[in-house]
């Protein structure tokens, strides 16, 4: 076999591997399916009254927000599961094996893919029942789909990066809940940007949670996409394109 | 030629300044085991980390059944299996799929791997078990289920870093028995441990390190015929009289505070302890056992180190896979 059909054999095993663990594992399954509701809920029933969303009821302004806050958060389990990896020992049982070393990661973000693709569909049937009514064509949720892929795939490719940095399990836990939650806090996801004071607002506009979801908010509800598609795009292939290297470096120095 | 399953060449490591190996070398004939004796921080996990592909060695060389293990770290990894402190289960799977996932690792035929799995799952008495996530196993069951990892490929060596430390007598007799099968089967083995006992049992040569050099090796018994004489054993009855009896030895002497036990070379055997019975019952302090017994393993190393083997330190129970 090449080097490449060891890659993807090696990774299916693991892939395999990282989503039984979702599937066997009653937290996973439980913050899986209650991470979603809650925030969608907590939004639309408590705070959703007193926020103005312009000509867009709230449900629909919110669903886009919710859904990449909660892949943002699924795509972070890379950092857990890898630090977990690397806790137990069963990392240097791997790295003593003649597969290949980019499996072990590869693994953890496919598993990731699989997590979102639950989370997503679980939260466009809450969605449905809390009022949000899209009005998006096939070719539109097409692209909410690949768009919520890329992303996934670059969110765990960097949280990839933190796994193998952080020191300690509880490091992982923390550090990804201290980035994501501002962030999709300081965007689009909740509010519309133009309430925050100005420099919140310049950064809140122009960063890539704020341009993933209102590209998918416009596909989904409709508006003005402007640049945004492309941007969210852009940002996260960027993003993709430099992690991946990154993590294989460092992957090889926690080898030595 | 048959292939020597491990040899080793000055080989040298150190992180940062601290030299952890300065220069070991030693050779494992297949079917051999050989046990590296030492104390924490004597360099023995290291050496396995070097030879098992997981560290980069800074000199010397290393070859595993000929292959070199910097240069052809691939074929290397395709001859070992790695059991004990370091390796370890995945928690979340069953013991069956544990086994499964490391062949198709090892990239064996998907149809042999579940044969093989079938196999070993009845050799290690874990068929019952065997379709039962790890976490709920019992620790020798994930020894044994590690072990069985470790052997799916068919290994010529095999790295046992202790593989026993934490297990309970019973289980580490049959982990024992297996290991001895292996070396029949023609594995070379390669063992840590702290346990003297262990070494004792299983080891056809020890190899004892101390501050990453070998400080000796040979047989079991020729390492105990370095440690010399018989020694006396007594048992005192009060602890106040632990000071007076070492006074009255004299020389090397070893106590234990809380069994109350004194151990001292008998240099001229039998009479020795006569004599020493005599002394203690002049100067009337009470002793409850006395008597002469043959050097350990653990008296060699205190002989040859100045300082006994320390038992490795409780670890934490280690927590599921995920939280």
């Amino acid at each position: 076999m090449s080097n490449l059909t060891y890659v993807v054999a090696d990774s299916y095993v693991l892939a395999k591997r990282s989503i039984l663990h979702i599937i066997r594992s009653f937290d996973q399954v439980m913050s899986l399916i209650m991470f979603p509701i809650m925030f969608m809920l907590l939004n639309r029933y408590v705070l959703g009254g007193a926020i103005d969303t312009g000509d867009l009821t709230y449900a629909n302004y919110l669903f886009a927000g919710i859904l990449v806050q909660t892949l943002a958060f699924g795509a972070n389990y890379t950092t857990i599961n890898l630090a977990v990896d690397m806790k137990e020992g069963i990392i240097d049982r791997f790295r003593s094996l003649p597969m290949h070393n980019a499996a072990v990661v590869i693994g953890h973000v496919t598993s990731d893919l699989f997590r979102n693709m639950i989370s997503g569909i679980i939260i466009v049937l809450v969605g449905f029942a809390i009022g949000f009514r899209p009005n998006a064509s096939l070719s539109e949720w097409g692209l909410v789909a690949l768009l919520a892929i890329v992303f996934t795939l670059a969110v765990s490719w960097l949280s990839a990066i933190l796994g193998l940095l952080v020191k300690s399990l509880e490091a992982a836990q923390w550090m990804g809940f201290v980035v994501i939650f501002p962030l999709t806090f300081i965007s689009s996801a909740f509010v519309q940007t133009s309430t925050m004071p100005t420099a919140l607002r310049v950064f809140a506009e122009n960063q890539p949670l704020t341009l993933v979801i209102d590209s998918m908010r416009v596909w989904l509800v409709g508006g003005n996409i402007g640049d945004s598609a492309w941007k969210a795009f852009a940002w996260c292939i960027v993003i993709i394109i430099f992690s991946v290297p990154i993590t294989a470096v460092l992957f090889r120095k926690r080898a030595r | 030629m048959s292939k020597q399953a491990i040899i080793v060449k000055n080989l040298q490591k150190s992180y940062g300044d601290k030299q952890v190996l300065k220069g070991v070398s030693f050779s494992l004939g297949a079917g051999e085991i050989l046990a590296l004796l030492g104390p924490n921080g004597a360099g023995k996990t290291t050496t396995i980390k070097i030879l098992a592909t997981l560290l980069h060695p800074d000199g010397g060389s290393a070859t595993i059944v000929g292959h070199d293990v910097v240069k052809h770290d691939d074929k290397v990894r395709a001859e070992i299996g790695l059991t004990g402190q370091f390796a370890a289960v995945d928690e979340y799977l069953t013991g069956r799929e544990n086994i499964e996932m490391i062949g198709r690792l090892y990239h064996l035929p998907k149809d042999s791997v579940k044969a093989r799995a079938q196999e070993l799952l009845e050799k290690f008495d874990l068929v019952d078990a065997g379709d039962k996530p790890a976490r709920t196993y019992s620790g020798g069951m994930k020894r044994r289920l590690d072990l069985a990892m470790s052997l799916i490929a068919e290994p010529k060596v095999l790295f046992l870093d202790e593989p026993t430390t934490g297990l309970d007598p019973r289980s580490r007799m049959a982990l024992w028995e297996m290991v001895k099968d292996l070396a029949r089967e023609g594995v070379g083995v390669l063992l840590t441990t702290q346990y003297m006992e262990e070494a004792e049992y299983l080891a056809d040569n020890v190899m004892v390190i101390d501050h990453g050099i070998v400080i000796a090796e040979g047989t079991v018994n020729e390492l105990k015929a370095k440690a010399g004489a018989e020694r006396v054993e007594l048992i005192l009855k009060k602890a106040s009289d632990i000071a007076k009896v070492e006074k009255l030895v004299g020389g090397e002497v070893t106590v234990n505070k809380d069994q109350l036990q004194i151990t001292f070379p008998a240099k001229k055997g039998v009479d020795t302890l006569r004599e020493t019975l005599s002394a203690l019952s002049k100067a009337s302090i009470a002793v409850d056992t006395a008597g002469l017994r043959r050097p350990t393993l653990d008296d060699v190393f205190l002989a040859l180190t100045g300082h006994v083997a320390e038992e490795e330190t409780e670890k934490p129970e280690k927590k599921g896979a995920k939280s």
